[in-house]
């Protein structure tokens, strides 16, 4: 037998063997041209949809307002001075006191951080929770899949909502930190039943590809079939349930919080500012449409950043 | 001597708007997000009255492309038809309005595809999706249709016609889908019927019973048959005439018999060469260099030119037009003669 | 390269050993508890063996269970019975090390360009992935090289490393699933329908490539298409398959011009010949119905349904692949004769 070494060393070998033309020349009907990705055609797509850019632009600036608040209020939200109750408009309070004397803009602005601190951290959770037994359950199949498929069921059968009121309960502790970790446990142990399935329903087509019967066949194992070949291709459907999942994640936050079970003051938090404005609403209303308005467009936002992405995503929709 | 003659004029002598169908000089491009994609540059085509025409072709020829043009079923966008008649009994389709159009479509040119399982609805019985024609184009009863349903998938020997009736698609195997497919376009009992890789999908003991069939129906209704596909075998079974296609033109056009035996088009050689040989063992299959051009960017002069072993500057430099080569034989080449006389010699 | 194929090469010792290998798919119902309801015979029995530096062609029709023999060769599937040997080695009780090694030394180029390769790795990575799985096979330094190696070998331009599947035309994907497929220098290749996906123009530079590659690396073949032209073109010796079992098996010359089972003559007689002239004088056998479900095959010869010369012995008895007195090849009819 020869050697790639020796063989392949023969300079002319390209052309002996009829090297084809060039890369990038088409052979298929009706689609004329280059060949094209799914990633590149959804990129063209979204380009030129205004509710991608709008979406986008406000969940930047959310963000922008949650890392760093100080760049849009020079007012410190825990400055409330109660001689300064539902004062009107002055200095950088633009949309002027609430109830207790405090800056409402300020708190709106400070209040992003924790809905988006709930808001990332729990779906990020929820995306470990949903890959791992997205995975498990798509990749092995068989009793694996039985099994994960009906403890999806089972979760999926639960209220969020009255499933985080009975275990947020049982927190006891006022720790701001404690609560906060706890919101965002209890939203990611309850909210990763669809990203599960999504993730699950892509691992199966992509386990099916000729490309991981290649890889099986030249020995590779489980993690790595799993790691290099699976994984890229069920990634992308996941970040779009998780980007939608984001947003119904702060509004579920905010409701807790606005409940009195989810964040507890000294956290500034919207759910908390639209209770206590709704209390006082007749005396003045901006302290609750303040907040309530940073939320809804935050919510938004998201939810229609991952809209416009699983779209442009979606070949059928085409 | 080759005689040039203008690309319109079609490779019979007979005068336009004597045949049943004929396409002059049709232009059709692909506008996408990209660029345009020329995918028919000037093809022109003819049928008689109970004849098979042939179209070959690689995918990207353009051979489908022609054919939805005629059934007018092309998606425009991002197809545009920039030029070119398409005359069915003198009539150019292209000027029909939609509606006028319609009465044409399925009830003087039926159409059927490779892929019959999607080209049927799994959702209802195959007795139903034949007679649903029936009913809304002729108004026939219901009984009427099943009547008629039964008699044409007898005519396209479905074993037991009247018991599978009202069995669904899936229920049936490939072959008599495909078959159950001809009978739903033969409803209207239309004067052409044009074959989209009919048999492609197919395997060969079954290929052989549905290329049988056409044959048979051909004959018996006395149809026109437009048979599209890349099978050399398949052609020389049965088509009468056969018409090549390369880069959205047709290269060559010639009764079957003589193309087989002396083809005069380099492509048409270089795939008649490369193919295996079932009644014999070769050596080494001779190749057509390279692959079929990028249709946004086109070469100059004869498309084929960068892959064509007979190649000159000509070539690179100057369109071929249709050189005339006896027996009504076209061939788009500039060295048509030397090409047939190759193989002849 | 060396001259054409040497004759006597067919008498080379054999490294692949299939005996009797059976597979069953079960038929289930129900949805947590599962009860078998039936089987799927893909596989039924099938042996040969495939000889150092030959090809062996496998034809059949869809549904004949030629690529679920392949994948149960590749180790995808679990055989349901039956024993393989690949070069001395048990292929089918291997694992863990041995199957690795295995592994090596057969490798399969699949049917479909599109599909097989991922689309998310450049060629580089796709082909060097063997080495990865393998390090043995290749020193970390020295793998880039090997790679481009590689892509020259098989007519590619070795500087396209860092493109994409996409990038690339069907036929010349098809030449990066082959050089994957040397990478580890196998000594076996399985073709499952190389060329079928592909333009005729294109299929021909890549048989070409095969038959270049096997003279080269003195590689063993099973070729595996529905096209008999092809797989007369290429093959040394060739299995006919109809719904999971061999019913033929013989030298390219024997199965072509001296066929003796009845499914082979007919398979043949209904293939398209790119000659008009022949149209007249072809005597096509047209077979009458579709082939029976793989899962209630008939009893005795499986063809004996659409066979013109079945009797009340077909029926009975399961007629063996066995050479038979019209011709010394193996050939599973009780009628055995060659064509008038």
């Amino acid at each position: 037998m020869s050697d790639f070494e020796t063989v392949a060393s023969s300079e002319n070998q390209a052309a002996r063997r009829g090297v084809s033309g060039e890369p990038g020349t088409p052979g298929r009907v009706g689609q004329p041209g280059r060949p094209r990705s799914l990633a590149g055609d959804a990129w063209r797509d979204l380009r030129r949809k205004p509710i991608f850019w709008i979406s986008l632009a406000l969940v930047l600036l959310v963000t922008a307002m949650a890392v760093a608040p100080g760049l849009f209020t020079r007012n410190d939200p825990t400055d409330c001075i109660l001689s300064r109750q539902h004062a009107a408009p002055s200095g950088g309070a633009i949309f002027g006191y609430d109830f207790q004397g405090c800056d409402t803009y300020a708190r709106a602005v400070y209040g992003a951080r924790a809905s988006l601190l709930v808001g990332a951290l729990s779906a990020l959770l929820t995306g470990i929770i949903a890959l791992v037994v997205g995975m498990l359950a798509g990749y092995f199949g068989g009793w694996v899949d039985a099994v994960l498929s009906r403890i999806v069921d089972i979760v999926l059968g639960i209220p969020l909502l009255l499933a985080a009121i009975v275990l947020l309960k049982r927190v006891a502790s006022d720790s701001a930190t404690v609560r906060l970790g706890s919101v965002i446990f209890v939203l990611a142990v309850l909210g990763w039943t669809t990203a599960a399935r999504v993730v699950r329903s892509s691992v199966i087509t992509a386990r099916q590809q000729d490309y991981v019967a290649a890889a099986r066949m030249l020995g590779a194992g489980n993690g790595r079939i799993m790691w290099r070949h699976i994984l890229p291709n069920a990634l992308a459907p996941a970040i779009v349930v998780l980007t939608i999942a984001l947003g119904s994640f702060i509004a579920a936050e905010a409701t807790l919080s606005f409940l009195g079970i989810g964040l507890k003051e000294p956290t500034i938090s919207w759910g908390i500012d639209i209770n206590n404005g709704r209390v006082h609403m007749r005396e003045s209303a901006t302290p609750l449409l303040v907040p309530s308005t940073f939320l809804a467009l935050t919510v938004l936002a998201f939810i229609m950043l991952g809209d416009a992405i699983r779209d442009a995503f979606d070949p059928k929709l085409r | 001597m080759p005689t040039p003659t203008s690309p319109p004029t079609p490779a019979s002598p007979t005068p336009p708007g004597e045949h049943l169908l004929e396409v002059r000089d049709l232009h059709i491009e692909f506008r996408t997000g990209e660029g345009v994609a020329k995918v028919i540059n000037g093809v022109s085509y003819h049928l008689d009255p109970g004849e098979t025409l042939a179209v070959l072709g690689e995918s990207g020829s353009g051979k489908s492309v022609t054919a939805q043009a005629i059934m007018g079923i092309l998606d425009t966008p991002p197809a545009h038809i920039r030029s070119g008649q398409i005359c069915y009994q003198g009539r150019d389709l292209l000027e029909l309005p939609e509606e006028q159009r319609r009465q044409v479509r399925g009830k003087e040119i039926a159409m059927i595809f490779q892929d019959a399982l999607s080209a049927l609805n799994p959702v209802f019985p195959v007795g139903w999706q034949i007679g649903e024609t029936l009913r809304q184009r002729l108004g026939m009863s219901r009984a009427d249709a099943r009547r008629r349903a039964v008699q044409l998938m007898e005519l396209v020997q479905i074993p037991g016609a009247a018991s599978r009736l009202d069995d669904y698609p899936h229920q049936f195997s490939g072959g008599m889908r495909q078959r159950v497919m001809i009978a739903m376009a033969l409803a209207m009992e239309p004067k052409v019927l044009i074959a989209d890789e009919p048999t492609t999908a197919l395997d060969v003991t079954v290929q052989a019973q549905i290329m049988d069939l056409l044959a048979d129906l051909r004959r018996d209704l006395n149809m026109a048959l437009i048979l599209i596909t890349h099978d050399l075998g398949v052609v020389a079974d049965v088509a009468d005439r056969i018409a090549v296609m390369y880069a959205g033109r047709i290269v060559e056009h010639a009764d079957v018999r003589s193309l087989y035996r002396a083809p005069a088009h380099p492509y048409t050689k270089g795939l008649l060469e490369s193919i295996p040989r079932l009644d014999q063992r070769g050596g080494k299959l001779s190749t057509i260099r390279g692959l079929p051009p990028n249709l946004m960017r086109i070469p100059s002069g004869c498309p084929f030119h960068p892959r064509c072993p007979y190649v000159q500057q000509v070539c690179v430099d100057v369109v071929p037009h249709d050189l005339v080569l006896g027996d009504g034989r076209t061939s788009a080449c500039h060295f048509a003669q030397e090409v047939h006389d190759d193989r002849a010699g | 390269m060396t001259a054409p194929a040497d004759p006597t090469k067919i008498r080379g010792e054999t490294i692949l050993d299939v005996d009797n290998v059976v597979k069953h798919f079960p038929i289930t119902q129900g949805v947590l508890f599962k009860r078998k309801i039936g089987a799927v015979k893909a596989v039924d029995g099938v042996s040969f063996d495939l000889r150092r530096g030959e090809t062996l062609g496998i034809v059949g029709e869809s549904g004949c269970g030629k690529s679920t023999l392949a994948r149960l060769l590749m180790r995808l599937e679990r055989p349901t019975a039956g024993r393989a040997t690949l070069a001395g080695r048990d292929l089918f009780a291997a694992s863990g090390g041995e199957l690795r090694r295995i592994r090596r030394n057969m490798q399969m180029v699949m049917q479909d360009p599109y599909t097989s390769l991922n689309p998310r790795m450049t060629v580089g990575d796709i082909i060097g992935e063997p080495f990865e799985i393998h390090p043995e096979a290749a020193p970390k330094g020295s793998r880039q090289q090997r790679v481009q190696e590689l892509l020259d070998v098989v007519g590619l331009n070795p500087e396209h490393i860092n493109r994409y599947p996409h990038q690339f035309s069907g036929g010349q994907r098809q030449r990066i699933g082959i050089a994957r497929a040397l990478a580890l220098r196998p000594e076996v290749i399985v073709c499952d329908e190389p060329v079928s996906a592909l333009d005729v123009s294109i299929q021909a530079q890549v048989i070409n490539l095969l038959e270049e590659l096997q003279d080269e690396f003195g590689l063993s073949y099973i070729f595996i298409a529905h096209d008999l032209s092809v797989v007369r073109h290429i093959s040394d010796r060739i299995a006919v398959m109809y719904l999971g079992r061999i019913v033929e098996i013989g030298t390219e010359e024997q199965i072509y011009e001296r066929a003796t089972h009845p499914y082979t003559q007919a398979l043949l007689s209904a293939a398209p010949l790119p000659d008009p002239e022949a149209r007249d004088r072809r005597d096509i056998i047209r077979l009458t119905g579709d082939v029976p479900s793989p899962a209630d095959p008939p009893s005795g010869c499986h063809f004996r349904t659409r066979c013109w010369k079945a009797q009340e012995i077909c029926a009975l008895e399961d007629p063996r692949a066995v050479p038979r007195a019209a011709d010394p090849h193996p050939s599973a009819c009780h009628f055995a004769a060659l064509r008038e």
